[in-house]
Order: C-alpha cells, then sequence, then structure tokens
C-alpha cells in the first residue's frame, strides 16, 4: 500500500543546517552560563552538558532526533485565510507573520511528520516556539487537525511536542476558537482508540494548556518546563503573595497530579516507543534492531521518505 | 442610584439635573410645577443617549459589557426560568461560587441551566469571586452537562466572566485541564446546548461554557481571546492603549456574526440591558426559545456531528 497516495505529496524534508561561523559556534547556557561548543550541545539534543537545562529545540531538529534514521515525511494542513481580522498592532500581522517565517524558515508554528518511531509508525506534530512564541491561531489548529485526520487514516498514534504562551493574539477570537477545533480532532482520533500522546516542553501556557495539550492519553514533559494557564505575573498581582519556588514548573504539576512523567529529552525517544508500542499492543522493540536517529546538526545526510 | 459610565458623564449631567429638579420641587411647600423644565431635560438627555449608543466603540462595547447594573446570570435565572433548583460541587473538591447552576424549567420544559455570576454588590462579588471560576466551576459544569446528557436534558449557559482565575489554588488543582474538559464536554453531549453571552465572554473560562450549538449575545456583549488591556500591554507595551486593542481584536457582537463564530445578535435597550431589565429578559427568553426550538427533535448524533462541523468551519469567513 502506498500511504502517499492518501495525501498531497509530501515534500522530501531536508535537515536543517546551520553556517558554521564563529559566532554561533559557541552557545552560552542560559542557567549555567558554560560556554558550550555546538557539536557537543547537538550532540546532547541542545541539553546543557554541564547542569542538563532543556535548551529550545527546533521541531525539524527534534523530529530527526526521534524518527528512526532522522527520517520522516512532512506534511501539510490547509493554509488558512491570511490576516483575517486585518489586524495591526505597532506592527501589521502580516508583517510579524514574514519576520518570523524568515527568522525561522517555516510557514506557521506548527510542524508535522509521519514516519517510524522505533519501527513503529507515528504521526508526530511539533510547536516551534521560535515562531511568534508558538502561537496558537488557524495554522496552528489546521495543523493540529490534519495530523489526527492524518493518524485516523494511518491507524497510528499522535504524538505532539506543545510549546506556546497561548493564543496568537493577532487572530483575535479565531485564535481562541483553535481550543474547541482542536479538541473536535482529538475527539476523531479517540474515538479510534488510537492514542495521544502529549510532550509538553518549555513554555506551555495560555489557551494550548487549556486545550489539546491537557487532553492526551498521557502526559509527558521536560524537565523544568513552565506550564500553566496563567501567568505566574498576573496570579501574584491577584493573590497579593510570592509564589511557591518551581510553581508552573513540570517537577511541580507532576508533585500536583497533572502529569504522568518528567523525562529527559535524551531519554525521550526510547520512552515515546515504549509507550505507544504497548498501547498500540505491539511486540517490544529490539533495540539492538533498531535504526538509530540522525544527529541533529547532521548535514551530510538528506533525509527522505521514510521506506518499509 | 444609577451608575454612568465615563462616556455617559454628559448623560449623567443632564439626567442628574432633571431629578435633582424634581426632587426639589417635591419638596417645596407650594409643590412648585417643574415639569415643563425637567420634560425638557429629559428629552436632551434621550437625544444625547442615542447619540452615543448610536455607534458604540469597541471599547465602549467593553464598558457596557462590564457595567455594574447590567443584569447577571442570576437575574436571568431568576427571570427566565422557573423551578430553579441550584445543584453544586464538583464532588472532588469544593464548590465553586463563581459558577452557578442546576436543574429549572424552560417555558415548562426540564433544562440544566449554568453560568458566571459576577454578584452586584461588594459582598456579592467578592462571594462570585467576580465571575472568575476555579477549576471546581469548570469540574461542576461538566458534572451538570453530564447530567443533562444522561437525561436527554437541553443546556443553556449564560456566559459573563473576565476570564479564568488565576490564582495559586486554581493552578494547582488543573485550571487547564478542567478548561480543557469542560470544552471537550460541550462537545460530546447528546443534547442542545444554547449559549448566550450577556456580558463578558473573556477568554478560556468562556470556551469552557460557549462551546454551544447556537452562541446568542447581547447586542453590547463581548467575546475575546484576551481583554483590551492585556493585549494592550502586550502588543502595545501599554495598557493605556485599550480603545486600539479592543477595536484590532473584532471583539464585538457584530463582527463575531461576520466571522461565523456568534450567531445571532440579541438587540439591548436603548442604553444598554441595565436602562430595561425587563425588555432584556424577554428578548434574551425568545432567542433562546427558538434556538431550542430549531434544535429539538434532532437526534443525539446528529447534534453532535453538526456542532462539530459548526467549529471545524470556523475560520472560512472573513469580516468582508
Ligand atoms: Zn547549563
Amino acid at each position: 500500500m502506498n500511504w502517499i497516495s492518501n495525501y498531497v505529496r509530501p515534500k522530501i524534508n531536508s535537515l536543517f543546517s546551520r553556517r558554521e561561523t564563529p559566532d554561533n559556534l559557541w552557545t552560552k547556557c542560559d542557567e549555567c552560563s558554560t560556554m558550550l561548543f555546538h557539536r557537543e550541545l547537538a550532540d546532547n539534543l541542545n541539553v546543557c552538558v554541564n547542569c542538563g537545562h532543556h535548551m529550545n529545540i527546533t521541531p525539524r531538529e527534534r523530529f530527526a532526533s526521534l524518527f528512526d534514521g532522522g527520517t520522516f515525511a512532512e506534511f501539510e494542513a490547509k493554509a488558512p485565510i491570511a490576516d483575517p481580522l486585518k489586524f495591526r498592532d505597532q506592527k501589521k500581522y502580516p508583517d510579524r507573520l514574514k519576520a518570523a517565517q524568515k527568522k525561522t524558515g517555516e510557514k506557521d508554528a506548527m510542524l508535522l511528520g509521519y514516519g517510524d518511531l522505533g519501527r513503529t509508525k507515528v504521526v508526530m506534530a511539533a510547536q516551534d516556539f521560535g515562531f511568534m512564541g508558538g502561537s496558537m491561531g488557524m495554522a496552528v489548529g489546521n495543523a493540529i487537525i490534519a495530523a489526527c485526520e492524518h493518524a485516523v487514516n494511518m491507524k497510528c498514534p499522535l504524538i505532539l511536542f506543545s510549546a506556546a504562551g497561548g493564543a496568537r493574539m493577532q487572530e483575535g477570537i479565531l485564535s481562541l476558537m483553535q481550543m474547541p477545533r482542536t479538541t473536535v480532532a482529538l475527539q476523531m482520533l479517540k474515538e479510534k482508540n488510537l492514542p495521544f500522546i502529549v510532550v509538553l516542553t518549555h513554555p506551555t501556557t495560555g489557551g494550548v494548556t487549556a486545550s489539546y495539550a491537557m487532553l492526551g492519553d498521557v502526559h509527558i514533559a521536560e524537565p523544568n518546563a513552565l506550564i500553566g494557564f496563567a501567568g505566574a505575573r498576573v496570579i501574584e498581582q491577584t493573590i497579593r503573595e510570592k509564589l511557591p519556588e518551581g510553581f508552573q514548573r513540570a517537577e511541580y504539576l507532576l508533585d500536583h497530579g497533572m502529569l504522568d512523567r518528567v523525562t529527559k529529552r535524551q531519554d525521550m525517544r526510547d520512552e515515546l516507543i515504549s509507550i505507544v508500542r504497548m498501547l498500540m499492543k505491539l511486540p517490544p522493540a529490539i533495540a539492538a534492531d533498531l535504526e538509530p536517529p540522525a544527529k541533529i546538526e547532521d548535514k551530510t545526510k538528506k533525509s527522505e521518505v521514510a521506506k518499509k | 442610584m444609577q451608575n454612568y459610565l465615563e462616556f455617559e458623564k454628559p448623560l449623567a449631567e443632564i439626567e442628574g439635573k432633571a431629578a435633582e429638579l424634581r426632587a426639589i420641587a417635591s419638596q417645596s411647600e407650594d409643590e412648585m410645577n417643574v415639569e415643563k423644565e425637567a420634560g425638557a431635560l429629559d428629552k436632551k438627555a434621550q437625544t444625547i443617549l442615542v447619540d452615543l449608543y448610536k455607534n458604540l466603540t469597541p471599547w465602549r462595547k467593553c464598558q457596557v459589557a462590564r457595567h455594574p447594573d447590567r443584569p447577571h446570570c442570576k437575574d436571568y435565572i431568576e427571570n427566565l426560568f422557573t423551578e430553579y433548583t441550584p445543584l453544586q460541587g464538583d464532588r472532588v473538591f469544593g464548590d465553586d461560587t463563581a459558577v452557578m447552576g442546576g436543574l429549572a424549567r424552560f417555558d415548562d420544559q426540564p433544562v440544566v441551566v449554568m453560568g458566571q455570576e459576577k454578584g452586584n454588590d461588594t459582598t456579592s462579588r467578592l462571594h462570585h469571586n467576580f465571575g472568575m471560576a476555579r477549576p471546581e466551576g469548570y469540574r461542576k459544569a461538566i458534572r451538570l452537562m453530564d447530567m443533562a446528557d444522561r437525561f436527554g436534558l437541553p443546556v443553556v449557559t449564560l456566559v459573563d466572566t473576565p476570564g479564568a482565575f488565576p490564582g495559586r489554588g486554581a493552578e494547582e488543582r488543573g485550571q487547564s485541564e478542567a478548561i480543557a474538559r469542560s470544552t471537550e464536554k460541550c462537545l460530546q453531549i447528546g443534547v442542545p446546548l444554547v449559549s448566550c453571552i450577556i456580558g463578558e465572554g473573556g477568554s478560556g473560562g468562556a470556551v469552557a461554557f460557549a462551546t454551544a450549538d447556537r452562541l446568542l449575545m447581547l447586542e453590547h456583549s463581548v467575546y475575546s481571546v484576551i481583554s483590551p488591556e492585556g493585549c494592550a500591554s502586550i502588543l502595545w507595551k501599554d495598557a493605556e492603549k485599550m480603545r486600539e486593542a479592543a477595536e484590532a481584536l473584532r471583539l464585538t457582537a457584530q463582527d463575531l456574526v461576520k466571522l461565523g463564530v456568534a450567531d445571532t445578535v440579541i438587540p439591548e435597550p436603548l442604553g444598554g440591558a441595565q436602562r430595561d431589565r425587563e425588555q432584556t429578559f424577554v428578548a434574551v427568553k425568545d432567542a433562546i426559545a427558538s434556538s431550542l426550538k430549531e434544535l429539538s427533535g434532532k437526534k443525539p448524533k446528529q447534534l453532535i456531528k453538526e456542532r462539530r462541523q459548526k467549529f471545524l468551519d470556523i475560520g472560512s469567513k472573513t469580516l468582508a
């Protein structure tokens, strides 16, 4: 069966490549200020080798680090009407969008991929905090709907990596409507008894947390990720008291029963493989058999559509 | 004592003068006849009122939507429903007094009615937490919707909230999860769900109640992803730019109908719902009745299917 026939032909994706200028050979850890050599950092999936701080990772880098052989088929959602409100604050919304597109090389804040994870077919969706704060607008909503539809068509699990400050204000009420829209999409998935795994990454707040990010069968978070509905400053102003140490951090939410697990990025792949295979009632994956994922800065290898 | 909004100042002055004149006349020994003068002031006040409300800016609509004298959830329940029987508690942690709801009859038909109550004086505002729900409020809503679904009762929600409560305990007890589950429940029940935004539809806290088959909005109600003040302070870096933000957000009932988010605008009396409560109750009751009538007779599966499709379709309409 050729699954591509079900969809618009996916683009063969190419791995992200950074130019090696002396400027970006070193990255300073936001937490411990250690200067980290870029190769070392990339090998460690953008996790500080000194203090374990999880830095931002692009959706493409994340997919490369998870899918078998780093290869996946990218697919796209229907493009929404551009700038439906003709929104303008200090800048025009289309200008903000263009700037974000130029900065990230992506069309919007959610990347979709289909492929093998530990030889298990999965759809993955990853939100890009670097794209207008990952904000949820029509494009993100359409992407989640497309991800659910694809998972239903392929009868496979959906793994979603959330990262957003909340809804995209420049789309007004239409951004808010992504809360019910994405919920409808998830219901289609759940009615087919297909797993929905949410990995909450730093930060996941506002309307994103109050919709799809809290509707998973399993909730995993990356260490120290900020997760919540209201912003800490708003809360402090409202209740006039200092918030406790670690408030709204992944470990805090784990303690309060909102998450199943807090898992390091380096362990995420094995854990996801294990969970989705059990939920899909598949035999255990034999690690020695598996093709390892790609290194996230591997420039020599062009990924291609997963063959199986 | 009537409360006036800032932009109603010219109106307050004239109406105040007329009231003062009548008060003086009634207290004077020979019962001075001032009706001619007072009547002239009334007429002038009416002209100002018409003028002020002819083209309310979005920011002014936000103010009217938050008017302290505006009828609130409790008033609608008392005036539109009979046999209201409040049901309380989330069966997990507590009862959230920001959310009221229970069984009632609407034109003799048993229904589940619920909504956020803001309160109308300092004591009741504090009691109802200004209509800002905690997780227990959303979980109570979920419970009531489940009950409605089980017994085949239509659900009517009355939405009036600045948003979900930003508090420590609310976060610790899963505010996000509670809102997400309430929205999900709205999309799962096989009974008619009619929602009316009577004042402020504030962000996710409103979505959890307003994800309905039919969304009715009072003429001067608003529904928005963020408050104009919040939006101004983030995007303009200046909370004083709320007028610009209110304009840009397109949060009025009129714009939301164009965008396919709301279905019906319910006209308000001149000067807002608070100026003629009875007229407002009649208009809201009629609108809810006709929505329920449209939905009656639909099978559960059909209701759910159409409700879901309605939300999937949002985004295909523009303001033009
Ligand atoms: Zn570090």
